[in-house]
């Protein structure tokens, strides 16, 4: 079964999540809640509730990079400091850990930084190709809601969306 | 007692919802952008205006740096013991300025402090500039600035020895680190406006917004790793701002110098970066608000909270240079108490009674309403709180080189040559001339924030009403209604 995109603007997040329940409810065939999007000019938490919590990933990043980037500069530091055994060091530490206690800490702070912002480009998939339903209203006050469902059930799906009288409705290849 | 819906929405209001006052609520969202994207293409005149001074004390401070570097760091009338002059105490406060930008940012955004939205993002760019400027400052100082790279960790094949046990190595890491992950905070909160500007914009610079924006199409997915990116960047950004000026003061409490080796600087040098980067928050504040017509969005009571912090963080400061100067007073370093006796009463004591009182006396006017209120005069204050503590910064470097242990230091008065003078102008001019063109290119005021500022207050009072006109007895035991 071939599927295909349709996305509907509405002029406010009340409305779109009211056009989103009513979706829910009707229990189409092989419609899922996974095949939906929101569009938004603001972050909207509260559409979770209608949606499911949608996987977040990216402290995976973090953590990984706030545990090993340190160990790595730590290793880093100490190393170059291992060549110092040639040179006198008058009763000092070859490896003296206060002073690298410092280093590592900047370490620990640039590698959570900077896999963080990795995680978030890989999770929020960026860069990417803009979609071709895409609407610059979204960015400006309006709502889309895009779905990606089988043939079979757009008619339907556009029945819902007209019902709840969106803005405007476009479907097509995404 | 029945109640219209219209009279309890405003007995709400007055209740639960003073904070709306800030900006106002009704503003439409499209003209939020509207309002903020006109910014990046019709500013007042006055834009250019600042924008040539900027660069002509730019090229006074580059001719300054090519003279210095022609003929050597003698023309800046740098010498033993006076190493560092200008050049450092300068640098110390570009960096220490960046530390508000993230306190706006970064804390506020972590204390859910929504007055900051249309005010952070300038406060963002400021911190990036700040640091590029005190960067600068490094490498000057240096005089053979091709050797800049013995301050960094690096490797140590080339037998150069780095010395990791160095603060001057601790602070080099310390500002790359802060430098670059300031960019990167920047970057990431500006990719939703990225995305309006290449919504909106024709020509080259669509093109330009198109490439940094990365296809950002507001997706519920995307919104939801955003959220998570952005509170986990400001979580890092809040220690490593404090970390990075902790150990810029270690530069000098590190040392054995009478005047610098004080246990209290750490915080002392925090609470004087906090102070200061408040004080140029209000001045651009002033600047952007008129330059580029922004005052339904920076508006009196904005900037009444900005006063306010910044009373706050003199207090502070006051306090912890009193606790430097008390605990050197009554300490058994008798140099250290000729250090200061010497900046009291010696060559540099005009700078450093204006420094107290500009920095410790003169924040006192901001308990004043009248004052935090007066635009021209947050405008004349804010710079002169900035004057003060630049002063401060060369009453740490000038005058304690000057009256160090040996004698021999103590009649080598020093005084900044042009040269110096000319570089630290040019450091203005240099700051202005990226933050303008950064305001002319990008939107300084976050219009996603702002639409989420008014959404939330409005949902606020939407429920509010919604739950007091469902429960009359309710409103009529806390006399909303009636």
């Amino acid at each position: 079964m071939s599927k295909s995109h349709v996305m509907a603007l509405f002029s406010d997040f009340d409305q779109a999540s009211a056009a989103i329940r009513d979706l829910k409810s009707a229990n189409l065939e092989g419609f899922k809640l996974d095949d939906v999007t929101l569009k938004s000019p603001i972050e909207h938490p509260e559409i979770e509730e209608l949606l499911g919590k949608r996987p977040v990933y990216v402290r995976i990043f973090t953590f990984f990079g706030a545990l090993f980037v340190p160990l790595l500069g730590f290793l880093f530091v100490a190393s170059s400091q291992a060549t110092f055994l040639l040179q006198p060091k008058g009763g000092k530490a070859v490896i003296p850990l206060p002073p690298n206690f410092v280093l590592t800490y900047e370490f620990f702070i640039l590698g959570g930084v900077y896999m963080t912002a990795l995680g978030f480009f890989i999770c929020a998939k960026l860069p990417m190709k803009r979609n071709k339903l895409y609407n610059a209203h979204v960015s400006a006050d309006q709502i889309g809601i895009l779905i990606k469902a089988e043939d079979a059930i757009m008619p339907a799906i556009k029945d819902l969306f007209t019902k709840h009288k969106p803005l405007e409705i476009m479907w097509g290849e995404n | 007692m029945v109640n219209t819906y219209e009279e309890t929405e405003v007995a709400v209001e007055k209740k639960f919802v003073k904070k709306e006052h800030d900006i106002n609520a009704d503003i439409e969202w499209a003209k939020i952008n509207k309002d903020i994207l006109r910014s990046l293409e019709r500013p007042r005149a006055i834009f250019w205006v600042i924008f040539v001074a900027s660069f002509a004390l730019f090229m006074v401070g580059v001719s300054c740096e090519v003279y210095q570097y022609q003929t050597g760091l003698g023309v800046a009338n740098l010498d033993n013991p006076h190493v560092w002059g200008l050049y450092v105490a300068t640098f110390i406060w570009w960096i220490g300025m960046g530390h508000s930008g993230t306190l706006l940012s970064a804390l506020l955004h972590i204390m859910h402090a929504d007055w900051r939205k249309p005010i952070y993002r300038y406060s963002e760019a400021m911190t990036t500039f700040t640091l590029l400027t005190a960067a600068m400052f490094v490498l000057v100082h240096l005089g053979r600035i091709w050797q800049f790279y013995y301050v960094v960790a690096y490797p140590n094949e080339r037998w150069t020895w780095p010395n990791f046990q160095s603060p001057l190595v601790w602070d080099a890491t310390a500002i790359g680190t802060y430098l670059t992950s300031s960019l990167i905070f920047l970057y990431i909160g500006m990719i939703p406006d990225l995305a309006i500007c290449r919504d909106n914009a024709i020509g080259f610079r669509k093109k330009i917004y198109l490439f940094l924006s990365l296809g950002w199409m507001g997706t519920d997915r995307q919104w939801a790793n955003f959220r998570v990116t952005y509170l986990t960047l400001a979580c890092f950004l809040m220690p490593l701002a404090v970390s990075v000026h902790s150990i810029v003061s270690t530069d000098f409490a590190a040392s054995q110098q009478p005047g610098y080796h004080i246990t209290s600087f750490p915080p002392y040098f925090v609470a004087g970066a906090i102070y200061s980067g408040l004080a140029v928050i209000i001045t651009l504040f002033i600047v952007l608000r008129y330059t580029f017509r922004f005052e339904e969005y920076m508006t009196i009571p904005i900037l009444e909270k900005l006063a306010k912090l910044t009373f706050a963080a003199a207090m502070v400061w006051t306090y912890l240079n009193l606790i430097e100067y008390a605990s050197t007073w009554y300490g058994n370093d008798m140099y250290a108490k000729q250090a200061l006796i010497y900046r009291a009463t010696g060559n540099f004591a005009p700078f450093w009674w204006m420094m107290n009182f500009l920095g410790s006396v003169l924040p006192f006017a901001l308990a004043f309403k009248k004052v935090r209120t007066n635009i021209p005069v947050m405008l004349v204050l804010s710079i002169l709180l900035n004057f003060g503590m630049w002063l401060e910064r060369w009453m740490i470097i000038s005058p304690t080189l000057a009256h160090g242990i040996y004698p021999w230091t103590w009649d080598h008065d020093q005084w900044p040559s042009f040269v110096q003078w000319g570089i630290v102008a040019g450091s203005f001019g240099w700051f202005n001339m990226l933050f303008m063109l950064y305001c002319k290119i990008f939107p300084s005021i976050s219009m996603y924030e702002v639409k989420e500022m008014l959404y939330e207050r409005r949902s606020f009072k939407t429920k509010k009403v919604a739950e007091e006109v469902s429960n009359p007895e309710l409103a009529v035991e806390g006399g909303l209604a009636s």
